[in-house]
């Protein structure tokens, strides 16, 4: 983390340094490198299916000036995007373990790249194909945890989680600064909650102290009864939907990332954003090439072009994540830039901890737990099977009482 | 039946082989059974002790330094896996027996409104000139045209707090009302979903009464309640029981309209199977138990249905 907030530091230098007014005008220098051969492909009428998180991308909304990422691609190498979303990683996950679908491009975050890893699911990248990962990503974010020797991934955005809340809604007095105002029984029916598994847990082992990469059973059955126990305060458990419910004003306090706070802050401004002080998560999303892939070269240039600096920034500036780019932040808006809830300071970012992947027992047990919350009952084994046989029996004995009846009456 | 018209059949029975049956017996192997480690000798290794064995392979291996493929160690070790057969994952479902009959109160709740609803406005449309019949049906699918989705989202935005109907509620200085995100939310997006599914079916089993034969109860003498008692609805069971069917299988099973509307806190078996394929829990062998329990209650509840255009319980009813 240190590294980390020492590069800050420098980055916020050279944003203060250079003169005002440089990103409006110096952007429209930018142009692509030629640091590949971006034709090499053309004509060869090729498809690569890129999945990524919803929102996460830059698009044209219409907007003057919009850039169209894929669009972009598209005509710069000839080679056709097919672009879908996922709401989650363990939706990535799940998909990809089931097969039956072809990805060349998936952007997962970091825990869940070290347990695909684990699970041989992913392809080592050339990256002679990608010179930009060398040349344009911060040396920060080379030999993370989660891919110790750059084998596998290369970064695209990182950021935090933190609690959205509506002003207007929560009470100037109650301390937004604390993970504990999400179990404020004031706040019952106001309050929006993950739909993960992972990020939910992180919430709740951080309110009780713990460490969100735990795999004590007794430390994560706590947390499990005090996400039961916060399930009457929750409105809705809830991933991309977030963004209707607190644009439109529809709950007080929900936690989620950095960067879409920004999205939803400039669509609303009654919301505002805190990191609370008992800590956080701090992720890496990262692009990867998943076994199987059909057109390995062709992700490559994707992800290539997708480090290009002229792309990263459109990016970064659309979806408001934080950027891993060596460039970026010198060509980025002052003002996003500048901005706490983007880039913030080294004290809120020594606070906060990365998820690792954790042994395939605790997933299973946190999946179990999550479930049992979300369902919480608490029955004897037997009675499906009884229920079950009962249901057979009574449908045979109503079947061949009907066929009895239906012969004496001929 | 002439041989000739038998091979007419063969596209639909290829079709049920490939599509119904190979996935049935799919989900039976799935939920019936399990993968364990088995050593050499053919001993089975409960999770710790294979977890311990590869952690012990690794810090060995790490310790000389070399490369190596753990998956490879584990194959000269002699170390395979196995599938064998388990009850395991239909006892586990038990700890979801009360998702079950929410999913299946939730669902009765949706078809007894349905068919109240759609059995006099079947009856109507039934009755009407044959050119104005065409109309109504129409207006009866025309929500159908819109995607399922784009029709749940709507009743979203119709039905949250700060939604159109709140709104039009605190014009006249009353609300906001507690609508999205409860059990009567999700019925309500069951009801308005699958109401055509109800009316449909009867609606063509009404058609096909006579009116004649209504005439001649009423010239015997029977007024408008024995009319319908002892006419109508006999006549009609088989489109209820269609109709029954038709709405509350889709009901019972649906995992999308309580995630919209029920806000995940109202998790129905359907999205209990869904978690578990494409969910966080990932767990497809549970998620093949549940959807075996479910089938099963389904075909009970199918079988009962069924007795109502059983022809001898006409009059039974009455």
């Amino acid at each position: 983390m240190k590294k980390l907030s020492l590069f800050l530091a420098a980055a916020l230098l050279t944003a203060a340094v250079s003169p005002i007014g440089v990103s409006a005008s110096d952007t429209e220098e930018l142009t692509y490198s030629d640091s590949v051969d971006w034709d090499k492909f053309r004509g060869q009428n090729i498809t690569i299916n890129v999945y990524n998180w919803g929102e996460y991308i830059s698009v044209d909304d219409g907007t003057e000036g919009a850039f169209d990422t894929n669009r972009a691609f598209e005509e710069l190498t000839g080679i056709d995007v097919n672009y879908t979303n996922f709401a989650s990683n363990e939706e990535l996950y799940a998909k990809l373990k089931n097969g039956g679908s072809s990805y060349d491009i998936i952007i997962p975050s970091d825990y869940m790249i070290a347990r695909m890893i684990n699970e041989n699911m992913l392809e080592k990248l050339d990256y002679s194909n990608i010179p930009n990962f060398e040349l344009l990503i911060s040396d920060d974010f080379k030999g993370m945890d989660y891919d110790p020797n750059d084998e596998y991934s290369v970064p695209y955005m990182w950021g935090m989680v933190g609690l959205i809340y509506n002003t207007t809604l929560v009470d100037p007095e109650d301390d937004v600064y604390s993970w504990n105002i999400l179990w404020n029984e004031k706040y019952a029916g106001d309050i929006l909650m993950f739909s993960n598994s992972r990020d939910a847990f992180m919430i709740a082992e951080k309110y009780l102290g713990y460490s969100m990469n735990t795999t004590d059973e007794q430390e994560l059955r706590h947390a499990a009864s005090a996400l039961t126990d916060q399930k009457l305060l929750v409105q809705a458990y809830v991933m991309d939907e977030i963004f209707d419910k607190m644009i439109g004003g529809e709950a007080a306090l929900a936690p989620y990332y950095a960067g879409d706070a920004l999205t939803m802050i400039a669509d609303n401004p009654e919301l505002a954003y805190a990191v609370p002080r008992e800590g956080t998560n701090l992720f890496v999303d990262a692009m990867c090439i998943p076994k199987g892939a059909k057109n390995k070269e062709a992700a490559e240039l994707y992800i290539n072009f997708m480090c290009e600096t002229l792309v990263a920034l459109r990016n970064c500036e659309y979806i408001g994540y934080s950027t891993p780019q060596k460039y970026v932040l010198d060509y980025l808006d002052p003002e996003l830039a500048n901005d706490p809830i983007a880039y913030p300071d080294e004290a809120t970012l020594a606070n906060t901890e990365a998820f690792i992947a954790l042994p395939n027992a605790t997933t299973q047990l946190i999946d179990e737990l999550w479930t049992s919350i979300l369902t919480a009952s608490e029955a004897e084994p037997w009675t499906i099977p009884v229920f079950l046989l009962a249901c057979l029996g009574l449908s045979i004995g109503i079947n061949v009482y009907r066929q009895v009846k239906k012969k004496r009456n001929v | 039946m002439s041989k000739k018209s038998k091979y007419a059949a063969v596209p639909y029975l290829v079709w049920m082989v490939i599509f119904i049956l190979v996935p049935l017996i799919l989900i039976g192997v799935f939920a019936f059974t399990t993968t364990v480690q088995v050593d050499s000798e053919g001993n089975v290794l409960t999770t710790e002790e294979y977890d311990t064995y590869v952690a012990d392979l690794i810090a060995e291996y790490d310790e000389i330094g070399e490369d190596y493929d753990i998956n490879e160690l584990l194959e000269n070790d002699d170390i395979t896996e196995k599938t064998v057969f388990t009850l395991a994952h239909i006892l586990e479902v038990s700890k979801y027996s009360s998702v079950l009959i929410n999913s299946a109160w939730l669902a009765l709740i949706a078809t007894a409104i349905c068919l109240v609803i759609a059995y006099p406005l079947a009856y109507m449309i039934s009755r009407m000139r044959e050119s104005r019949q065409k109309l109504a049906l129409m207006l009866v699918m025309l929500p159908m045209w819109m995607n399922f989705l784009l029709r749940t989202y709507a009743w979203m935005t119709l039905l949250e707090k700060n939604g159109l109907i709140n709104k039009l509620f605190g014009l006249i200085g009353l609300g906001p009302f507690e609508m999205i995100n409860t059990q009567g939310a999700v019925v309500l997006g069951m009801i308005y979903n699958y109401l055509p599914f109800m009316i449909l079916p009867l609606y063509s089993v009404m058609t096909k009464i006579d009116s004649r034969t209504i005439e001649a109860a009423q010239d015997l003498g029977a007024n408008g309640i024995q009319v319908l008692g002892r006419v109508i609805i006999p006549l009609s069971m088989p489109g209820v029981a269609t109709g029954i069917t038709q709405v509350f299988v889709p009901s019972i099973s649906t995992f999308i309209i309580s995630r919209m509307l029920g806000g995940g806190t109202n998790m129905l078996i359907g999205d209990l199977i869904d978690l578990q394929f494409l969910g966080n829990a990932y767990n497809p062998s549970l998620g093949a138990a549940i959807s075996l329990v479910l089938m099963v209650f389904i075909i009970l509840c199918m079988s009962i249905t069924n007795q109502l255009d059983n022809e001898d319980m006409e009059g039974v009813l009455m």
